[in-house]
């Protein structure tokens, strides 16, 4: 009988999905059933855990005897006795079930500081985050430091705002400490809107107290006493983590009145947002927690002068907020040793789209996009060829190879025509249109505008038409010009931050794949074969079986032809779904 | 006090101020269609865009604090051709039917849209069509025409307290409307029509009762004690419509009923002629809590029409038979507060000098 | 007003007390609005759930009819705090130690027990009252429609008194005038008691200095208010009547006395622009014209005179009152030559000093208010800058004395009636109006709903509402509007009219009519 038996079982949003919880009580049943105590002894336990970044592969558990630890994949109920059989009680771990050598590749270029606990501690246990060394960072900055000191550590570690503009937090908190005024506010943004980052959630999920951690430490700083979580009610699971931990944080001392004995009182609310995209804009997000609708409002005022209420308030986003506690902990130096000359520390990225590897990574800032997609992400799926990336989210723009050695950070971003934004990185591949692609984003930026200034209420709106047309085949000389001047009037007199980059991802399309929007409009042609009213789908007769499988599930009943026989598609009844193309075992359709 | 430069001329504004006000210190002529000077600055319209030293994009004027030694230019072909592409955007979502609006003529967008000469639009494509109409009886929601500038969700928070409409939706389907898109149901202050810019709001009353060549007379409402100042708007010899003006007394602000209530002036219940009783009061038999039928197809059977001299004579020797036989004291007048001094003035005069009793009183007490 | 309108939003403390002020003078209720924006904290003293409640930093409920009690309550409370300005009371007023004295008796226990509001909210007015800088009183006739209407004003006034806030911008007394032209109709003397520019009747002087203006001989008797000529008419010796621009049948109280008396008259005569209520049982009708078709003044709440103008032309033969009244005099043997309405208002001015500085050219822009006695002089912005004309204000030794009739067993409801924002007085013009009609076409009494779950009473349901004067059937309106144990009538609709309830009682001084308390019982139909 081992004398250690550790075993993680992920329960973030992604493990919740693939059965996390179900699993976790088998294997505690299992455990117990064959003697082991899993929930009393020392020496063993069975702990739910955050997101260890590769949801690709959930559910995944670690299991950990003596402290060696194996990681099994694809981990479902049925394989849970096994695993307890053979590898716990007779030492033999389950090899085919275990991870390989794509999940190790996919960590090896990462550098986890603000994910650096979560896959490994329970996040709705406070005890947990206490052994690791959590709270550690607040003591220090409440019992030997004064506010001025903590400020000079976070501005001298170059730490800047993850949400995505990348202002110095130091300074932020710098010209809040110094306004005068009765009360002040501090809020973690955790609005995190963009489709397909779930950089925040993760965070939240796997380790909420560093968030909560960081986020009294800036209360500490600028002198609050009030502090804001603006969540999005979307991320139920993250809600729920939140509030146990603002209860045991309450519990132990950590928020409320005389924090650690000494004069310093500060609590959290939290403040549920109602899905609008916008609400991350923080002038919309304070006019949210307001009771107000999420309109943005003109800058300056800024917030630092003239917030919540009125009064003096810093927001700062949920991985800007769980970089702190790291930071007072191992010091600015250390923090600085990582990144870029202007870009210090690490950050997260939601690395989706045509890459083999999916998932939630952590890397310092200056690591160059290839090594992002090629090592990490494992390169790009079905040996396809590499397009282009997207970063920043739907305000971001499209990278194309060219750029591939291109060192992250906020400036090198911004300089090829897209932006940090919070962390979304979207691979594209040959078979995406870029035209296709931009009209995406822009459908989400038009649908989430605020419809409070002009240029992205009406502004997008045409935007997306020209884009319409040019995808249905109906594009017009000049359009791309259009589409160019339009762009740059909306990123130059939009009111907020939505529409000063709603219109990035048509700017960086055309830029750097002008050719395929020339190809829609002059030649009635979509290069990728993607859009729809550009394409033919055609039966190639050398290689049609005559099985019938695509006239069956026509939907328009525009495919002819007897068994065993070569089949026609009637193109005058075809409506373009595809359909025919996904059911064919032959690769006898065609899409021109 | 606070010292900047527009358009190379110095001037010098309070400290609060915005750049717009100092523009309009300045009387140089910017375009706005969100901006009014009693409401919470907005930003929306983005026509007041102006390039500020130091700041890299264009700035809306009416949302920025001055600032010493600011130097501001509120005019070059890029903001111009900004402010263009701005208002083709508006139209482009607005209905081409200046013709048939009531606001046309007095319609700001359709001004702005005159002076930049916006002929053709670029930017033609799909507008919002919303086929229901708002129920309400007194204001017409026409929202197909709102340019969404937000006035009068403001005018309606700010300054009547009430907020009976707000933004709903977002992106290119936002609509201003009351809660869950119902009909509009308000203190109908109409504080929304006054500052709506376009024909979005107007007065249902108002309805094809014209547009040109209005008379425009200023005078005081004849409702409560507050004296509003209000503009009857005169066709032909009718009260076709009510507005007061921004630097009156009331600062433009009216309610329900200074604003929409005047079609009494017009009514056919008018009384038109002096009439004498024909049928002896005792067997009218009337009773206030009789309702319908009105009163007028009542009276028709009480009274007979009359001529003036025959209605005045016939006072006059009813009330000197009643003074000779009974005493002046046996007579007594009440007056209104309703109608003016000079009426008042003489009313007593008449009742004091020529009937010869003090018994003159109105209604103050009730 | 003894402010102005436009003072009304610099206040930092606004003390409204029976006023329906958004409803009633919406104007100036944006103002008090404005002043809460601006930070000004707000006291609403209404027994009903008034729409200024909501921004009301504290609201007092009182029981009608019992503001001299919660008054008095608050002054203990402000002279126990030590917050009276003792110069003000020795330079400008006599009297106070008696009224102290009075004061002992109101301790905020004793006014909980009266008015019913808890104590704590007496006390929490009290001290934002006695400690504001810049302070503005505010009623109409939830204050003076009582019996003791005219003790509830002498309360306001030692209130603002005893704290020195009277004479200066934003600080003062405001009585909201109802109708456009009320201040108009006092000032112009058509009372009882009073020449123009209130110059008793009876005073030395004043009667010869009439008589040399008129060339005519003038009656020393003071003569009926209106209350009085219905009295008289029912006893019968009234016996012709004048009413120019008036519906008494439907606004005084007690229609069926009303009616009973002016249908006892030898002669009615009844001027108007519809056939109104009153104009239904006249023996002649006369067509005037309103206010789009002459040329006139109004003077309004602040006492600011402005200038009416002719927009249109009136219908068929209908006539300027001035016209109508000239022509009458003339017949009767009095010639009055005016050519024009200014004519007039100047004979007006030259009677009465504190319009005497005014042109219809000088009140043309913004009108002027009064007093303006010179033709430089810029008009009066606010009352008593730098004292009172009179010399000392005295106190008024005021009790608190319960209404003439409350709720008992028989009829245990206690009645108000006022205005509400879509209709008007009797609604002779209102009710003209089809989008009025569509919004606010029929009566209705508010009834909280404790009272109604009670009962019975269905929102929506016509139920029978009885006075000891008589009984209408009315739709019921389930309302947190009203407190327990009260309902509230708007008296705008003649076929639900709420003065068939309500009492003759009145003010001994003023004459005014009890209109907010008067005892009825509710029944299912």
């Amino acid at each position: 009988m081992s004398k250690e038996i550790k075993i993680k079982v992920c329960t973030g949003t992604g493990g919740m999905a693939a059965g996390g919880e179900n699993v976790l009580s088998l294997f505690r049943n299992a455990l117990l059933s064959a003697g082991i105590d899993a929930t009393f002894s020392e020496k063993c336990s069975v702990d739910k855990v955050g997101c260890r970044g590769f949801c690709g592969m959930d559910l995944l558990v670690d299991v950990i005897v003596d402290g060696k630890k194996i990681t099994y994949k694809y981990v479902k109920p049925e394989m849970v006795d096994r695993i307890v059989q053979e590898h716990i009680i007779r030492g033999n771990p389950v090899v085919e079930w275990m991870v390989e050598d794509d999940f190790y590749n996919f960590h090896k270029k990462q550098t986890k500081v603000v994910l650096s606990q979560c896959g490994e501690i329970d996040p709705e246990d406070i005890n947990a985050y206490i052994e690791v060394g959590g709270y550690d960072s607040l003591k220090k900055v409440i019992t030997s430091m004064t506010p001025e000191e903590t400020i000079s550590v976070i501005k001298n570690s170059g730490l800047r705002g993850r949400g995505g503009a990348g202002f110095p937090t130091g300074l932020k908190w710098e010209i809040c400490h110094r306004k005068k005024s009765d009360k002040k506010y501090i809020i973690c943004n955790a609005d995190e809107g963009d489709p397909g980052a779930f950089m925040d959630r993760s965070v939240l999920e796997g380790n909420p107290h560093s968030v909560l951690e960081g986020l009294t430490i800036g209360a500490y700083s600028i002198g609050a006493e009030e502090g804001y979580v603006y969540i999005r009610a979307e991320y139920p699971l993250a809600v729920n983590r939140l509030r146990k931990a603002i209860e045991q944080s309450r519990q132990k001392g950590f928020i409320g009145n005389d924090i650690l004995g000494k004069r310093f009182n500060f609590d959290i609310k939290i403040k549920l947002g109602a899905g609008a995209f916008v609400c991350g804009e923080e002038t919309a997000l304070i006019a949210s927690i307001e009771g107000k609708r999420g309109m943005p409002r003109a800058r300056p005022p800024f917030p630092v002068d003239s917030g919540l209420w009125g009064k003096p308030t810093v927001i700062n986003n949920v991985e800007t907020l769980a970089n702190v506690p790291y930071i007072i902990k191992n010091g600015a130096e250390w923090f600085a040793s990582f990144g870029t000359e202007k870009s210090k520390g690490t950050k997260v990225f939601a690395l989706t789209g045509k890459v083999k590897n999916n998932g939630l990574i952590e890397v310092p800032l200056g690591i160059t996009l290839r090594e992002i997609i090629f090592d990490i992400g494992g390169g790009i799926e079905g040996e396809k060829m590499f397009k282009a990336v997207q970063t920043g989210g739907p305000s971001g723009g499209c990278i194309p190879a060219e750029f591939l050695d291109l060192e992250v950070d906020y400036e090198s971003l911004a300089q090829v025509g897209s932006i940090m934004g919070s962390g979304g990185m979207v691979v594209l591949d040959e078979t995406n249109c870029m035209v296709n692609t931009a009209k995406f984003f822009l459908e989400f930026t038009q649908a989430e505008s605020c419809g409070k200034c002009t240029p992205c209420r009406v502004g997008t709106k045409r935007l997306l038409e020209i884009l319409e047309r040019i995808t249905s085949g109906n594009g017009k000389e000049g359009d791309i010009e259009l589409l160019e001047e339009l762009s740059y009037y909306i990123k130059t007199s939009s009111l907020c931050g939505l529409g000063m980059t709603a219109p990035n991802p048509v700017l960086s399309t055309i830029k750097y794949f002008r050719d395929e929007y020339e190809a829609h409009i002059k030649d009635r042609r979509c290069p990728a074969v993607v859009c729809r009213d550009l394409i033919t789908y055609s039966i190639l007769e050398e290689l049609c079986t005559g099985c019938g499988a695509c006239k069956r599930a026509c939907p328009a009943d525009a495919i002819r032809g007897i068994r065993k026989k070569t089949h026609t598609i009637d193109t005058s009844l075809c409506i373009k779904c595809g359909t025919c193309f996904d059911v064919c075992k032959f690769k006898a359709i065609m899409k021109s | 006090m606070v010292t900047l430069t527009i358009d190379g001329k110095k001037v010098t504004v309070r400290k609060l101020s915005t750049v717009l006000d100092a523009i309009k210190k300045l009387n140089i002529s910017i375009p706005t269609l969100c901006h009014h000077p009693d409401l919470t600055p907005f930003g929306g319209c983005r026509l007041c865009i102006v390039d500020i030293k130091g700041i890299a994009r264009p700035t809306t004027a009416c949302t920025t604090p001055v600032s010493e030694g600011m130097e501001v230019i509120t005019t070059s072909p890029t903001l111009e051709k900004m402010r263009r592409t701005t208002l083709e955007l508006l139209l482009s979502d607005h209905p081409d039917d200046c013709r048939v609006c009531e606001r046309a003529g007095d319609c700001k967008l359709q001004e702005l849209a005159y002076f930049y000469g916006i002929r053709e639009n670029h930017f033609l494509g799909e507008r919002r069509i919303y086929k229901k109409r708002d129920g309400n009886p007194f204001i017409e929601r026409d929202m197909e025409k709102c340019i969404l500038c937000g006035k009068c969700v403001r005018v309606c928070d700010e300054i009547e307290g009430v907020g009976a409409i707000d933004f709903a939706y977002r992106g290119f389907r936002t609509k201003i409307c009351p809660p869950y898109d119902k009909d509009l149901d308000c203190e109908f202050c109409g504080q929304c029509v006054a500052v709506c810019p376009t024909g979005a709001l107007t007065g249902k009353m108002w309805k094809q009762k014209g547009r040109q060549n209005l008379k425009e007379i200023d005078t005081i409402c004849p409702y409560c004690g507050c004296g509003c100042n209000i503009t009857l708007l005169i066709k032909r010899n009718d009260v076709i419509r009510v507005t007061s003006k921004p630097e009156t007394i009331n600062e433009g602000w009216l309610c329900v009923k200074g604003r929409f209530c005047y079609e009494f002036i017009n009514s056919p219940e008018r009384l038109t002629k002096p009439l004498i009783r024909v049928v002896p009061k005792e067997s009218s038999a009337f009773s206030v809590q009789q309702t319908n039928p009105p009163f007028l197809s009542l009276s028709k059977e009480l009274f007979r029409e009359a001529s003036w001299d025959e209605a005045l004579n016939y006072i006059a020797d009813r009330l000197k038979e009643i003074k000779e036989k009974y005493g002046p004291d046996s007579i007594a007048g009440l007056s209104s507060a309703k109608c003016t001094n000079e009426e008042n003035y003489l009313f007593q005069k008449f009742i004091r000098a020529v009937i010869g009793t003090n018994n003159v009183d109105h209604c103050a007490r009730y | 007003m003894t402010n102005s309108i436009p003072e009304a939003e610099n206040h930092d403390v606004v003390f409204v007390i029976g006023s329906n002020t958004t409803e009633t003078h919406p104007i100036i209720g944006l103002k008090m609005k404005k002043a809460v924006r601006k930070g000004a904290e707000l006291i609403v003293a209404d027994p009903r759930k008034i729409d200024l409640v909501r921004f009301a930093t504290v609201w007092l409920q009182h029981k009608p009819g019992t503001d001299v009690a919660l008054l008095n309550s608050i002054m203990h409370v402000i002279t126990k705090e030590g917050l009276i300005d003792k110069k003000f009371i020795e330079t400008w007023t006599e009297g106070f130690e008696s009224f102290k004295e009075l004061l002992e008796e109101y301790p905020p226990e004793v006014g909980e027990k009266i008015t019913g509001v808890p104590k704590e909210d007496i006390i929490k007015a009290a001290l934002l009252y006695g400690n504001a800088i810049r302070p503005g009183i505010y009623f109409a006739m939830g204050i003076t429609q009582h019996t003791h209407g005219t003790e509830n004003v002498y309360s306001i006034a030692n209130l603002a008194m005893m704290t020195g806030n009277l004479g200066r911008e934003s600080t003062g007394v405001n009585p909201l005038r109802g109708q456009n032209n009320v201040q108009g109709a006092c000032d112009m003397g058509c009372l009882p008691d009073f020449y123009p520019g209130y110059q008793k009747v009876n005073l030395q002087g004043v009667k010869e200095k009439f008589e040399n203006a008129w060339k005519v001989k003038l009656s020393e008797k003071t003569g009926l208010t209106a209350p009085e000529m219905i009295n008289s008419a029912n006893d019968g010796n009234l016996k012709a009547m004048y009413i120019m621009g008036e519906n008494p049948v439907l606004s005084d109280p007690d229609v069926n006395n009303t009616l009973k008396a002016l249908n006892k008259l030898d002669f009615l005569i009844v001027q108007d622009i519809f056939m109104t209520e009153t104009a239904e049982i006249a023996d002649v009708v006369l067509p005037s014209v309103c206010f789009a078709e002459k040329e006139g003044t109004f003077t309004n709440t602040e006492r600011r005179v402005q200038l009416l103008r002719k927009a249109v032309e009136p219908p068929g033969e209908s006539k300027e009152d001035l016209w109508i009244i000239t022509q009458l005099s003339k017949r009767l043997g009095y010639e009055m030559r005016y050519d024009s309405a200014e004519e007039v208002f100047q004979e007006a001015g030259r009677l009465w000093p504190a319009l005497a500085g005014m042109t219809y050219k000088r009140i043309a822009k913004k009108g002027l208010q009064w007093p303006c006695p010179t033709p430089d002089h810029p008009g009066t912005q606010y009352l008593f800058k730098g004292g009172f004309p009179r010399g000392k204000a005295s106190f008024s030794i005021v009790r608190y004395r319960e209404a003439e009739e409350l709720p008992d067993n028989e009829y245990p409801f206690l009645l108000s009636t006022g205005r509400h924002l879509f209709q008007y007085h009797t609604g002779s013009m209102t009710r003209k109006i089809d989008a009025i009609n569509k919004i606010a076409p029929e009566a209705y009494i508010e009834i909280n709903p404790d009272d109604a779950k009670q009962l019975g009473i269905d929102d929506g349901k016509i139920i029978r509402v009885s006075s000891r004067r008589g009984s209408i059937s009315i739709k019921a309106m389930i309302s947190d509007r009203p407190r327990r144990g009260m309902v509230f009538i708007p008296f705008h609709f003649r076929e639900a009219a709420a003065n068939i309830l309500t009492s003759n009682n009145h003010d001994p001084i003023s004459k005014i009519p009890e209109f907010k308390v008067c005892a009825v019982k509710l029944e299912i139909t």
